[in-house]
């Protein structure tokens, strides 16, 4: 068990970042900390993802030298995979952002607490 | 015949086309394309949903040139058809009754972004329910949050923008979940296509390999999708979100957002993992545990509140506490009655929504349960929708919700295990929601002398067309609930 930890650090890295981003997300104060930490969970993902798609010793899956055979290459399908998710990661961020901009030029704070507390005094 | 195999990929690519094209429009003009593609659409799903129910078997469409175990495919079948189906009904019946309202509320420039957003959210609807890849899957639940997240806030205020990143940030935790879930599946499985991860972890299960990776895999995909689907002790942010943003958007993200991630977990227990993998795992425990938590919960919540909004959005907590022990029956008779509550509860919920706009319109605005007094005979259209809506929540027979309960109650006998707290549970969740759902009703009936001015129907012509269909819809699942049920079945069937 102890042994496997070295053998696959890569994914236990994925995993020790995916916690940390996750937990940032779901219990800082500070809207920008929490986009950041969920650029860190996703960036977890695709580190988890990328290390499985790889095979050692072989290239990336683009023929330059006319080798055509299928033990050369790795597996293409999880740098797809990644891809695809950091398009949809930077999409969500730029939303965030968006959103977060919008609650600072109404009240001139990050703080999601305290902007739940302006809120609530805004209307009584 | 053979045409019809084109119609769910066409239904999906046509609402992502229309919202492009929307964006260039007038807002009357974006308007107009997004009812009529909400016709064209249902239209599709209802030549789908005959197709498949008269062949008698699914059929799967290849999207693009590759075969199997590459390409990407879309699956159609009975269920899948008639749940797209009824999307589009009750998003076209929902926009209709809270037009007035974003015509009021939205700024203009903004107001064709609302039509955008709805096109968008009904092509990620659509693909959920039709996809039968899993990444795919993935995409989709973004696009479905994303745009969400944009009809919570349309109309700005410091409440809507709050109530937009409370559920931004949920949402998020919920599909970084669903995506480390289904990253090492891929890795156990080797594949992204339902069918073929099916083989895979029926093979794994059998040998008894990977045995605890592929439970925190389920786990995984299970915990995301229910925090995306607003199941307690996750749901802090649906009463603002629901709560706060325009009747259209809160009858839509409730009644379908909300049902969509619970249809792709479905769809993942049965395509996926495969049933009895599911069960083995124990998992079907954890969510019974929070569904009958979620029952009990939610309505105390609703009791307390005194925004009649906010009451509402505590009984979808509620309610999808219901749909959640009916998946944590662990039977099929649960499953089957988890699915007819979806339908039930999307027609009462878009219901209530669409009744309340009435109903506060009448009340100048407010949405304080001391000023509504009196308001069904202010707005007596309203009001009456809304009781009906509130019977059909409650479960009085004829409604829809009479039929949920009695299926639950049915599914609870058949396992015996669990018989006694569901059965204790649904009785005590029914007294709760009839106190707060009849506490309101009685309000609202009683007379008061009041400031306010009585709308008749005349001056809400389309408020008057939502509430009747959509009432008409809780009395058809109500009364001819055998033939939904038999669908379903059917659909159920299907999945395997």
């Amino acid at each position: 068990m102890g042994a496997n930890f070295f053998v696959n650090y890569e994914e236990v890295v994925a995993m020790i970042l995916f916690g940390i981003g996750f937990a940032n997300l779901l219990l800082q104060n500070n809207l920008i900390k929490k986009i950041i930490g969920m650029n860190i969970m996703d960036a977890a993902i695709y580190l988890f993802l990328a290390e499985k798609g790889y095979i050692a010793g072989r290239a990336a899956p683009i023929i330059t030298d006319g080798v055509q055979k299928m033990e050369a290459y790795i597996n293409p399908i999880p740098s797809g995979l990644v891809l695809t998710g950091i398009v949809v990661s930077v999409s969500v961020t730029a939303l965030m952002l968006s959103i977060t901009i919008r609650l600072y030029a109404r009240y001139h704070t990050l703080n999601l607490d305290e902007i739940s507390a302006l809120i609530k005094k805004e209307e009584a | 015949m053979e045409i019809i195999r084109n119609f769910p990929a066409a239904a999906i690519l046509l609402c992502l086309f229309a919202g492009i094209v929307s964006s260039g429009l007038k807002p009357k003009a974006a308007k107009w394309l997004n009812h009529a593609l909400i016709v064209v659409e249902m239209a599709l799903n209802l030549c789908t949903l005959y197709y498949t129910a008269v062949t008698g078997e699914a059929f799967v469409y290849v999207m693009g040139k590759f075969p199997a175990p590459w390409g990407n495919e879309i699956r159609a079948g009975v269920l899948e058809a008639l749940l797209a189906l009824f999307v589009c009904g009750v998003m076209l019946l929902s926009l209709l009754g809270g037009e007035k309202e974003l015509e009021e509320k939205v700024e203009e420039n903004k107001l064709f972004l609302y039509y955008v957003l709805a096109d968008h959210l009904l092509c990620s609807l659509l693909a959920l329910i039709y996809t039968n890849d899993l990444f795919t899957a993935y995409v989709f639940v973004e696009i479905n949050t994303i745009s969400a997240c944009g009809l919570i806030m349309i109309r700005q205020t410091g409440r809507t923008i709050e109530a937009a990143v409370r559920y931004m940030i949920m949402s998020l935790l919920g599909s970084g979940l669903l995506l480390m879930g289904l990253c090492m599946l891929y890795d156990l499985t080797g594949h992204l296509l339902m069918s073929n991860i099916q083989e895979s972890v029926a093979r794994l299960h059998a040998s008894g390999m990977y045995g605890v990776p592929l439970t925190v895999t389920i786990g995984l995909m299970t915990v995301g999708l229910a925090i995306k689907s607003a199941l307690f002790p996750f749901h802090t942010w649906v009463p603002d979100a629901y709560g706060y943003s325009t009747a259209s958007s809160a009858a839509i993200l409730s009644s379908l957002v909300s049902k969509g991630y619970i249809f792709l977990l479905i769809k993942i227990i049965y395509r996926v993992i495969g049933f009895e993998v599911f069960h083995d795992t124990k998992i079907v425990n954890v969510l019974f545990l929070f569904g009958l938590a979620g029952m009990i919960f939610g309505s105390l919540s609703a009791i307390k509140e005194n925004n009649i909004r906010r009451m509402i959005a505590f009984s979808s907590v509620a309610q999808i506490g219901y749909i959640y022990m009916g998946i944590g029956m662990g039977t099929q008779a649960g499953m089957v009655a988890a699915i007819f509550h979806i339908f039930s509860h999307a027609a009462a919920k878009a219901l209530l929504f669409v009744a309340c706009m009435g109903i506060t319109g009448a009340s100048g605005g407010s949405v304080k349960f001391q000023d509504l007094t009196g308001a069904a005979y202010r707005n007596k259209l309203a009001g009456a929708a809304f009781t009906a809506g509130s019977l059909s929540m409650v479960g009085l027979p004829l409604f829809s919700g009479f039929i949920s309960k009695l299926l639950f109650a049915q599914a609870a006998v058949q396992n015996q295990g669990k018989m006694l707290p569901a059965l204790v549970v649904l009785a005590v969740s029914t007294i709760l929601n009839a106190v707060y759902f009849m506490k309101t009703v009685i309000r609202i009936y009683t007379p008061e002398q009041s400031p306010y001015e009585g709308i008749t129907w005349k001056n809400q012509k389309l408020l008057t067309v939502s509430c009747v269909l959509l009432t008409v819809l809780n009395l058809h699942l109500g009364c001819l609930s055998q033939s939904w049920e038999n669908l379903i079945m059917k659909g159920l069937g299907m999945f395997a």
